[in-house]
């Protein structure tokens, strides 16, 4: 899968490019393809959903991005990541910390545990805009007493002396996401950043980054297993299964007309989709996720899949772009199908 | 919890603690065999019955042994240990005189041990299969195994034998008299070796530890929420990760002062160190009670003093102890 | 190596043996370990000398054996050298482990005793009774442990058996509140309260049902223990405050403290006896805490 698009250049030149991305884990039982071969873009000011069961990289893709995979095991095999047309993956490690929560921010899963427990949280927000941004002590917490209020912390500049303890989840997610967007990033990361959060403390987490989004034009990596959230934050969607994108297209396109057979039962398992209320996770679709183990020689839904041919079981399937702006990769849809096609009933 | 009202309990309670200390030792030691007016006769070359008698009034020895202890309560309050029988001097003053060397010594070890541990430690944590991490390995197998006093003489044979370099014994070089730094650095040069002595066991102890607390810490997720930030390593390690790697070594160290005590009295034998491990063997050696039990409420105090300072230095390290503002 | 770990018949392979019922897999993680195998034939060796070393090596080890200060490896009668006395070194070494580790041996094993007592006490009894054994645990933690039992042996005559008791006297602390958590978790189990309901005794409860799922950490730190115990009866024996009738390994260094460096050989061979012991007491234990905690490998 090529990460060309037939976007007009320009402006809408993507931000984001990662193409080809593939890491492998060297475990006991021999080496892990994590990823495979994943790619996707991301346009300036967009937001870009990345979806898939637990497990099937979506994690994994983020810290490859921001090179923060443990290695070893890890290892980044092959691919790119380019920012502004930057390659990350060849920096030197300097030049990439300079990147790391200045251009490219990430938060967490876990805010409970995402925060050092014996910093304030002011010193944890002004640490890297005194890193970044090259600001003295003072100004430093003044910016991270501003980041707090526009993240909606009340009397934030009292707060700043808190500890993470003093904070409940939602504000611990609040001042993660200030953190992030202290140095005004061109994107963010968000790593499921509501899993762990109660549903009505969700909604705000929401809203509050689509206003972020609004105000700032940070483009968005929303990682998330939540169908609801996707349809109300997301302007495109990737799906991922077993390490490798399967399907990619505009939020619209993938709720109404999913392609892969993969997507389909994803959307179908969230129901009431346009307003599933954010939280409803995923129902599970029967069968269980291959080994990664064994590179995968032939489709890796195909054991779960209805619409299962046997060459399916016999050569992974090549990308193929049915329609302006959508890609998926599945031998249902060969490359010559016309941009019309209808998905299989 | 305020740090005064925590002070304050803290304080009541050792002082009963104390308390009860000099009340086990105190009748252990009368109620073992022996008669204390025999071991003074014995120092003063022998007495016969009148003079005996005369001994027993002087210290009290003639009273019931509940209004002796409680005299001798009263009289600690005050300050007052009693008269050594071995020296005829206040238990007190014998104390002070050797309390400074002992603490100074097991004061050194343990900053020793837990510095030169941690940073092992911390560069073991940091590449799992490199020298470090394999000279803590052996470290702490040989740390444990050694006699304390076994290595003390074993450095006492290398410097005194074959690398003359160090002073191997005391504290003082009686040849060497000035004042200020010339004394301080005196003491210094003969501090080395007891004090490398007694910290190895301790250094051993620490550095795995702190290697298996910094592997926990760097794998959790404030670590890498401090990478994704783009702090350089040194600071993801040694801001974000030692401090909190710290809190067991520091609950370790806290727990093991008495040990450290332990271990001084044979560090401070081999060395003939003046402090108050060789004032409580000559004491014991020589049946001198009052002395032997104004060492043991003092060491008691030094460990209740440590396991006070530890609770600050966890409190300091780790603000979830401590109240809101 | 093949031949050492059956050839030891020392009780912690008494332990290990005992472990093997209910956990043949922790001896099959045991064996593979090199390093706890050789901690095995350490204590081998060890045993060996403790047994036979007199009966193969009938030396008095408080005789005037040949001329002060004889080096070692110099004089066929006394092959280790004698010391300022003149006392033979091979003879004290032959010997000396018998004080040491018997004394070792009781002490932990009494200190174990009460520290269990204690902690299994506090632990499952809780409320008042947890109340007063933790300040006694902590009266008796503020006393260097050393210093108490120096103190403790001066008043009760220095004999092997007061300093055995001496040393279980001060050392119990650790094992107690180790004990006393193990006892509050298992006490709240389902099991634990399905057996209760069925009508069960406190004691039958603390000794059959709760004790045996306590062991295994006692188990291994049971092993320290004893090193500990080993070390510290050399410790006593060195300040010259255990049996004065009794050679010792920690007798023969303390004896001969104040000539280091006149004699070398008498107080660096019997060291190396007491270092090679507690060496392989330890190394049996990390192998004993790797078999029964597989995942944990540090502490």
């Amino acid at each position: 899968m090529t990460a060309s698009t037939t976007t007009p250049s320009g402006d809408d030149a993507p931000l984001l490019a990662v193409d080809g991305l593939s890491v492998q884990f060297q475990t006991r039982r021999g080496t892990a393809h994590v990823l495979d071969e994943v790619g996707f873009t991301l346009a300036r000011g967009q937001t870009l959903g990345l979806v898939g069961e637990s497990g099937c990289g979506k994690s994994m893709t983020a810290l490859a991005m921001m090179r923060l995979i443990p290695q070893p095991p890890g290892r980044i095999a092959a691919g790119s990541v380019r920012l502004h047309g930057r390659e990350l993956l060849a920096l030197p490690e300097a030049e990439m910390r300079r990147v790391r929560g200045n251009r490219l921010s990430m938060i967490f899963q876990e805010p409970m545990t995402s925060l050092n427990p014996v910093f304030t949280i002011g010193e944890q927000i002004a640490e890297s805009v005194r890193l970044h941004l090259g600001l003295d002590r003072r100004a430093a917490l003044a910016h991270a007493v501003d980041m707090l209020a526009a993240v909606g912390i009340p009397a934030p500049a009292r707060r700043a002396h808190d500890y993470p303890h003093h904070f409940s989840g939602g504000m611990r997610q609040r001042a993660m996401i200030a953190m992030a967007l202290a140095c005004s990033p061109d994107a963010l990361i968000a790593d499921e950043p509501t899993t762990a959060l109660d549903v009505t403390v969700q909604a705000q987490i929401f809203d509050l980054m689509a206003e972020l989004r609004e105000r700032t034009g940070t483009a968005i990596l929303l990682i998330t297993h939540d169908m609801g959230a996707v349809a109300e934050m997301a302007d495109r969607v990737a799906v991922m299964y077993a390490g490798r994108i399967v399907e990619e297209g505009g939020v619209h396109d993938i709720l109404e007309r999913p392609l892969h057979p993969y997507t389909q039962g994803l959307v179908a398992c969230a129901p009431g989709r346009r307003r599933t209320a954010p939280g409803e996770t995923l129902r599970e679709i029967p069968g269980t996720v291959p080994s990664l183990l064994r590179r995968a020689e032939a489709c890796a839904f195909a054991e779960r899949c209805e619409h299962a041919r046997p060459l399916c079981r016999q050569r992974p399937p090549p990308g193929s772009q049915p329609a302006s702006g959508r890609r998926v990769r599945c031998w249902l849809y060969p490359e010559t199908t016309p941009a019309d096609t209808a998905s299989p009933a | 919890m305020s740090l005064f009202l925590l002070l304050a309990k803290r304080l009541a309670y050792a002082l009963l603690l104390i308390a009860a200390v000099q009340a086990m030792n105190f009748t252990l030691i009368r109620a073992a065999p022996g008669d204390p007016a025999e071991v003074i006769a014995g120092e003063m070359g022998g007495a016969d019955e009148a003079v005996m008698a005369q001994i027993r009034a002087t210290y009290g020895l003639d009273q019931p042994v509940p209004l002796q202890y409680a005299r001798y309560i009263v009289h600690s309050l005050t300050g007052d240990l009693g008269t050594s029988y071995l020296y005829s001097r206040p238990v007190v003053d014998l104390i002070l005189e050797r309390l400074g060397p002992t603490v100074l010594l097991v004061a050194t070890a343990l900053l020793l041990a837990m510095v030169i541990g941690t940073l092992l430690g911390v560069a073991a944590s940091r590449r799992p299969d490199s020298a470090a991490s394999g000279v803590i390995t052996v470290l702490s197998l040989v740390g444990y195994a050694m006699p304390v006093f076994w290595t003390g003489i074993l450095l006492v044979l290398l410097f005194g034998k074959v690398l003359p370099i160090l002073p191997i014994a005391g504290m003082r070089d009686v040849r060497i008299y000035g004042d200020g730094w010339v004394v301080m650095l005196d003491v210094l040069h003969h501090l080395v070796l007891p004090a490398l002595t007694l910290s190895l066991v301790y250094l051993a102890q620490y550095s795995r530890l702190a290697r298996a607390s910094m592997l926990e810490v760097l794998g959790t997720d404030y670590i890498r929420t401090a990478r994704a930030k783009g702090l350089p390593e040194s600071s993801v390690v040694y801001k974000h990760a030692l401090r909190n790697a710290l809190m067991p070594v520091v609950t370790v160290a806290g727990l093991q002062f008495g040990n450290l005590i332990s271990g001084a009295v044979l560090v401070e034998t081999v060395f003939s160190w003046p402090g108050l491990g060789t004032l409580a063997l000559d004491a014991i050696l020589g049946r001198d009670y009052p002395t032997v039990l104004g060492v043991l409420t003092c060491s008691a105090a030094l460990v209740i003093v440590a396991n006070l300072l530890t609770d600050l230095a966890y409190r300091w390290l780790d603000p979830r102890l401590r109240g809101r503002r | 190596m093949s031949a050492f770990p059956d050839s030891a018949p020392s009780p912690d392979t008494a332990a290990a043996e005992a472990a093997r019922s209910p956990g043949r897999e922790a001896w099959r993680v045991f064996r593979r370990n090199k390093a706890a195998l050789l901690g095995l034939a350490l204590l081998g060796l060890v045993a060996l000398v403790m047994l036979l070393g007199p009966t193969l090596y009938p030396v008095d080890p408080f005789g005037l054996a040949s001329q002060p200060f004889t080096e070692p490896f110099t004089n066929a009668a006394v092959p280790l050298g004698s010391d300022y006395l003149g006392r033979d070194i091979l003879a004290g070494i032959a010997v000396g482990g018998r004080a040491t580790v018997t004394v070792g041996l009781a002490a932990a094993a009494i200190t174990v005793l009460i520290g269990v007592t204690v902690g299994a006490l506090a632990g499952y009894f809780q409320g008042w009774a947890d109340e007063l054994l933790t300040r006694l645990t902590e009266l008796f933690q503020v006393l260097p442990s050393l210093l108490f039992a120096m103190v403790l042996v001066t008043l009760f005559s220095p004999s092997l058996t007061v300093v055995t008791l001496a040393i279980g006297a001060v050392s119990w602390t650790t094992t107690a509140r180790l004990a006393r958590a193990e006892f509050m978790r298992l006490r709240r189990l389902e099991y634990v309260n399905a057996v209760r309901a069925m009508g069960a005794g406190p004691l039958r409860l603390m000794l059959r049902e709760v004790l045996p799922n306590a062991l295994p950490p006692l188990i291994v730190s049971a092993t320290l223990i004893v090193g500990t115990a080993i070390l510290f009866e050399a410790g006593l024996s060195f300040l010259g405050l255990s049996d004065p009738n009794v050679m010792s390994w920690g007798l023969m260094i303390g004896a001969n403290r104040a000539y280091i460096l006149d004699c070398w050989w008498a107080v660096t061979f019997p060291g190396l006896a007491i270092f090679v012991t507690v060496l392989g007491v330890s190394l049996v234990g990390d192998g004993l805490n790797d078999a029964f905690n597989p995942r944990l490998h540090q502490r």
